[in-house]
């Protein structure tokens, strides 16, 4: 009888027990892990799972699932996440054509998605949703620093972007805040390689300057060909131009360069420190923005979670908003429209003493910006 | 200005219709001989690249590393013919496609778990850096001139080897009757192996040489492989000089749609409007002119099956 009732006791502890450990939290990641664009969600997936690891909160669980950088593949993993998994929330996504196949229907489903890269326009004014929040930035930010900062040297600028949602936000932007001539405006194919017909364009264009948008491994090409053509019309360019995920593969030809960030390894933070040292620590390399703004995107969910629970969506949401998190790009404050409100740099690439390069602060193009779709967005 | 700029870009053209001829002639002569179509060619371009960009790391020499892309990629060639490639000459083309699709996928991958995700840098050699003077007061980045020279010597090398050597004409007579030449006691195994390394060979270089100009990364065989299919289709599969001539006229069509589509339709809209319409546009174009040849000479324009 004794034994029936210790059995029991003891059951009904264990039972308790698992109550008081509450089930753990899904995050569905979808990010590009293979083909032309792997090195971007590389750095994603590799700073969020640092970031969860090294937190206390051991209660949260990662699906993580590779979009190949294609828009249906993406749908279909988002649905599979949602219907089949259950997550609770949702990241990861790099390239705003994805995020718009993904993000509208994710939202509708009161599933809530948090964008540690891409920021569509159509997504920030009055299409803005409670169930998004953007981590790293609107779309037009990088480009409206640029333009200006563009005004202080230069009259007649030659503007090139891939010709998809990212960037045609991307020249909208940088032409909100220049005031100069326009000497071209060229949209290149997404994962183009060869700009050999755009550089003598530029060459013929009379420009003073060329300012580029093209992540990835069209950066990369567009650089090195650039750097032999013969043309010595100085480059500008976004942070993603000259991001750590391709400075090596570029070299020298990047030397100089000046791009805009809203965060940088030199920024001087005691959570950047921190990111920096483990990032380096755990994959033998140095952080690119998208590795920044993923790390951010970790902590601002650990510190939700902290103060809420993420099945009470109405308090989540509210806890996600407060932004109550050590940002490694300093100050942090969402503005209405889910979309934040932050510093944007200008950085130069230089050489550090042991020949790698990387990027350094210069100046500050903007403090406390906000996004030009905030005051269409109704929330 | 304008002379400048249209001798530059049609030296571009040529220069992207060279490339794509070194692609796109493997491509022809492994179906022209064995009838096989094989989808993993944009691999051996990529595993052309990574040879090249590695040996150059390790050696410093630019030119090594070239000549390992060679070696690299027409061995790795041979061993998928043998392994792989010989058990599909006898089924339909649907087998082929997918088993050339699943290599892809392992090349792919394989190329991932040695080489990582993140590119890798790989430069052009000292003496062909800089730029060049042109008629007209332009000026030519010197490497893209070479790379024409270099597609030049490969398409007379190719026409010498098939009209004038003894592989030639065995090339050749497997083309015209694969059964007879067994028949006639060539050994038909080697020669497949040997035209199938000779193709990846010519991919490799390819890779090699493009890789200097653009980023040594993971799947960066398969956009040229979708071009070099329109060139071998617009060319007539199975010939050479169709997908030389189709490699010109698709890298010049290119280039010039590029740059002239939104300059033209600029005289009618709105200059922002124009670059985004105009860019959508330059980028169907060389389908268009696929089916328009199509639409009049259904076999491409030099079909050596006619």
């Amino acid at each position: 009888m004794n034994r029936i009732l210790a059995a029991s006791l003891l059951g009904l502890s264990l039972a308790t027990s698992s109550l008081a450990h509450a089930e753990p939290v899904k995050i569905g990641v979808i990010t590009t892990l293979s083909g032309g664009g792997a090195g971007l969600g590389i750095d994603m997936r590799d700073a969020f799972t640092l970031a969860i690891k090294q937190s206390d909160n051991k209660d949260v669980e990662l699906v993580i699932e590779d979009d190949a950088q294609k828009p249906e593949l993406a749908v279909q993993i988002a649905e599979k996440m949602i219907q089949g998994d259950k997550v609770d929330l949702m990241t990861g996504i790099i390239w705003s054509n994805l995020a718009m196949a993904v993000v509208p229907n994710t939202v509708a489903q009161d599933v809530i998605y948090l964008s540690p890269n891409a920021g569509p326009s159509a997504l920030a004014g009055a299409n803005c949703n409670p169930n998004y929040f953007n981590v790293a930035y609107q779309n037009d930010n990088f480009h409206e620093a640029m333009g200006q900062y563009a005004n202080k040297d230069y009259k007649n600028a030659f503007i090139l972007a891939p010709n998809y949602p990212a960037g045609k936000d991307a020249l909208t932007g940088f032409k909100r805040y220049y005031k100069g001539a326009l000497a071209g405006e060229i949209y290149t194919q997404v994962g183009q390689t060869d700009y050999a017909a755009e550089i003598a364009q530029i060459r013929a264009s009379g420009a003073d300057s060329v300012y580029f948008f093209l992540p990835g491994g069209m950066g990369i090409a567009f650089m090195k060909q650039y750097a032999q053509s013969g043309v010595n019309i100085p480059v500008t360019g976004p942070g993603f131009s000259f991001s750590q995920d391709v400075l090596p593969a570029i070299g020298d030809a990047a030397l100089g360069v000046k791009n805009s960030a809203t965060w940088s390894k030199d920024l001087d933070n005691e959570a950047n420190k921190k990111f920096v040292e483990a990032f380096k620590a755990e994959y033998k390399r140095l952080p690119s923005i998208y590795a920044a703004q993923s790390w951010d995107t970790a902590n601002l969910i650990l510190a939700a979670l902290s103060k809420a629970d993420v099945k009470d969506k109405d308090a989540f949401r509210a806890a996600l908003k407060a932004a109550d998190f050590q940002s490694v790009r300093g100050k942090f404050v969402f503005n209405n429209n889910n979309h934040p409100i932050q510093n944007i740099y200008v950085r130069e690439v230089v050489k550090e003493a042991d020949g790698v390069l990387t990027n350094k602060i210069i100046a500050t193009a903007f403090e406390d910006h906000k996004d030009a779709y905030a005051e269409k967005c109704s929330m | 200005m304008f002379t400048a700029l249209l001798i530059e870009q049609l030296l571009n053209g040529l220069q992207l219709g060279v490339m794509l001829f070194l692609m796109a002639a493997g491509l022809t002569l492994i179906f022209g001989v064995m009838g096989l179509i094989n989808l993993a060619h944009g691999s051996l371009y990529m595993i052309g690249a990574f040879a090249c960009a590695t040996v150059a790391a390790a050696t410093g020499s630019f030119w090594i590393g070239l000549i390992a892309s060679l070696a690299a990629a027409a061995g790795v060639g041979a061993i998928i013919e043998v392994a792989v490639i010989r058990r599909l000459y006898d089924r339909d083309h649907l087998d082929q496609v997918l088993a050339t699709f699943a290599l892809i996928l392992i090349l792919s991958e394989g190329a991932r778990w040695l080489f990582g995700s993140f590119p890798l840098y790989l430069d052009i050699p000292p003496l062909l850096q800089g730029a060049v003077p042109l008629p007209g007061g332009g000026q030519y980045q010197l490497y893209r001139l070479a790379i024409i020279g270099v597609g030049v010597a490969v398409a007379v090398g190719l026409y010498l080897l098939i009209s004038r050597t003894r592989l030639g004409m065995r090339i050749r007579a497997g083309e015209s009757d694969r059964e007879m030449i067994g028949a006639l006691g060539v050994d038909i195994g080697t020669l497949y192996t040997v035209v199938f390394a000779l193709g990846a060979a010519l991919a490799g270089l390819a890779g090699a040489l493009v890789g200097a100009l653009q980023s040594v990364q993971v799947g960066m065989g398969e956009p040229v492989l979708i071009l070099a299919f329109v060139v071998i289709v617009i060319g007539g599969i199975g010939s050479i000089k169709g997908a030389l001539v189709g490699a010109v006229i698709v890298g010049v069509v290119d280039t010039m749609g590029r740059f002239l589509l939104p300059s033209l339709l600029a005289l009618t809209m709105p200059a922002s409007q124009a670059t985004t319409i105009g860019a959508a546009l330059a980028s169907m174009l060389i389908y268009v002119v696929m089916a328009l040849i199509l639409a009049f000479r259904p076999s491409g324009l030099f079909s050596a099956q006619s």
